[in-house]
């Protein structure tokens, strides 16, 4: 007899997020990326479709990154301390098809860039690239309230993914988002009753739920990362059943976490951080991450070619 | 799990006569009242009183599935009356019921056959009731042997325990809620479970405590679906409580919203 798969039927999905808006839809985008759409738990094809594959966006910043180790900002060199041109080389010498701002630079501890300089900087940086944006605040919730809606207003149009909102600081940001046709991301503790709570305070708001990107909060690989992949079944399980107000893709911020590992700022091994950053994206990617923000491009090359493979067979 | 409403029912002054009088817009109310309230079916019976039920349960139905596509139960010990309504229905269909007596089962089974249905199987004959859960056990195995015999999906059968009310019959309540979980065994795939609530609180009157406590229990036993008053909000929220005890939803402090958006 032959072997008979024993497949789930599932009533849920997970719902697809589009960051970036194109000319015939009112912005400058050269093209858009859609995340998320699952309807099965992560790459078991015989069960659900997965129409998108994961996305990378590389990450920049707004001023020079202090403390990046040298085996990540070796390959971008003078180019950090220019984030136009840090943008420019992340499209043209790696291919960049997404790109993540943080605007650390705002932050009170780190320069403390005006609401007006920061979306300056946004409306310069739409003009240099042409892919979709995320963009982030420095995490100074007081700031990012200022910041953000500036930033918002700047990028019009773009439908950007514009976060963090989080459970005590999320009214200013959606209603931003809100006004200015963006998406949002909901950043919740390594908490899956606070990521729930967060997706319903900010749909009652007004957003469509389909228009939320969880932001789960990761460990990378060695500091939390099966605690974050457990986060993540669960949500995804919950999601895959019919509950909407899990039904968001994932954003993960592989890289900050990656590199913050004292195995990859080994001075002696300098190939050990992109293997760091490089694994630690691919077990998330089986966590069912949809959209992970990366820094080392050499570990990006890999991590696309593992999607690759994944969506091969 | 599926929470069928059960307040289109002739039995219910309003609804008796709204079908009298062909109030369209009445009966629309109560089903999308109850679909805002939390019905994922709606229960559908002309009630006692129908003197043409065979024409009352089309219009019913019709006026039903002109402001939602849920599931219709269609309630009647009849099988023309449950006939008529599948032949009008465009939305999914649960048939309510059929009892374990052969000569039933023989011409209700292949009508959901036929018309794609789900059926609600009750445990009583024309015996009566069951006095006992093995008598209940035996009934709901001679209706899933039938199911098999005819090759319905067992899947789609839902089976009822018949809940009697705690005046008249306090001591089988317990049988009953045992019931639910021994129907579970019966056969793999497993039928599923349902019961008509209100029933066990006729007749007293604290009835809204009573439904939930019963509910609850009933729940926690692994009960999948319910004919009840989802307009009942301690009820609801009893419900959807019980269910985020059993690890069925993630908490949140707004648990009780989500459940309405999920």
């Amino acid at each position: 007899m032959a072997l008979q798969l024993i497949t789930e039927k599932w009533s849920g999905e997970v719902s697809v997020v589009t960051i970036g808006a194109a000319n015939q839809e009112g912005g400058t985008r050269s093209h858009a990326v859609k995340i998320g759409g699952e309807k099965s738990l992560p790459y078991l094809f015989k069960e659900g479709s997965l129409p998108n594959k994961p996305q990378i966006a590389f990450e920049i910043l707004d001023i020079m990154p202090s403390d990046w180790p040298n085996a990540v900002s070796a390959p971008y060199g003078k180019t950090l301390n220019d984030p136009l041109e840090w943008a420019d080389k992340c499209v043209r010498d790696y291919q960049a098809g997404i790109l993540c701002v943080r605007l650390l630079g705002s932050h009170p501890d780190f320069g403390n860039k005006s609401p007006e300089e920061e979306a300056q900087l946004i409306k310069k940086l739409l003009k240099k690239v042409s892919v979709p944006l995320v963009i982030l605040g420095s995490g100074d919730d007081a700031k990012d309230n200022l910041v953000l809606p500036a930033i918002s207003e700047a990028a019009k149009g773009e439908r950007c993914l514009i976060g963090s909102a989080v459970q005590d600081n999320y009214k200013t940001i959606v209603a931003s988002v809100l006004a200015d046709g963006h998406n949002i991301i909901a950043e919740s503790p390594i908490d899956i009753n606070i990521a729930k709570q967060l997706n319903i305070l900010i749909s009652d708001m007004g957003l469509a739920l389909e228009r939320i990107v969880m932001n789960p909060t990761i460990g990378a690989l060695g500091y939390g990362l099966e605690y974050a992949y457990s986060i993540m079944e669960r949500s995804r399980l919950a999601a895959l059943a019919g509950d909407k107000t899990m039904a968001s893709p994932f954003i993960c911020f592989v890289g900050q976490e990656a590199w913050r590992a004292k195995e990859a700022k080994a001075d002696d091994l300098p190939d050990q951080g992109i293997i760091w950053e490089t694994l630690t994206a691919t077990a998330l990617i089986q966590a069912g991450a949809d959209l992970l923000v990366m820094r080392h491009p050499k570990a990006v090359e890999k991590v696309k070619e593992y999607i690759d493979n994944l969506f091969r067979s | 799990m599926l929470i069928i409403g059960e307040l289109i029912n002739g039995m219910y002054a309003n609804i008796g006569k709204a079908i009298k009088e062909r109030a369209k817009a009445e009966i629309q109310k109560c089903a999308l009242e109850q679909i805002e309230s939390g019905a994922d079916a709606l229960d559908i019976n002309c009630g006692p009183a129908s003197k043409q039920p065979l024409i009352d349960m089309p219009w019913l139905v019709e006026s039903v599935q002109e402001v939602t596509d849920k599931p219709l139960c269609l309630d009647s010990s009849k099988p023309q009356v449950i006939e008529v309504g599948l032949e009008a229905a465009r939305n999914k269909t649960i048939i309510n019921s059929v009892t374990a007596d052969p000569e039933k089962l023989d011409v209700i089974i292949p009508l959901a056959k036929k018309y794609n249905s789900q059926l609600i199987g009750i445990t009583i004959s024309k015996k009566g009731i069951p006095q006992n859960k093995d008598q209940r056990l035996e009934l709901a195995a001679a209706i899933v042997a039938s199911c098999a015999e005819k090759d319905f999906p067992v899947d789609n059968l839902f089976l009822d325990p018949i809940v009697l009310p705690v005046n008249v019959a306090q001591a089988q309540l317990k049988d009953i809620l045992e019931s639910i979980r021994d129907f579970k065994i019966i056969s793999e795939p497993s039928p599923k479970t349902t019961l008509g609530l209100s029933n066990v609180s006729q007749g007293t009157n604290v009835r809204s405590l009573i439904n939930r406590t019963f509910l609850t229990m009933a729940i926690a036993y692994g009960l999948d679906s319910a004919i009840l008053d989802p307009k009942d909000k301690e009820l609801m929220d009893a419900l959807i409580t019980a269910e985020l005890i059993l690890n069925k939803h993630i908490y949140c402090d707004s648990y009780l919203d989500a459940y309405k958006k999920k």
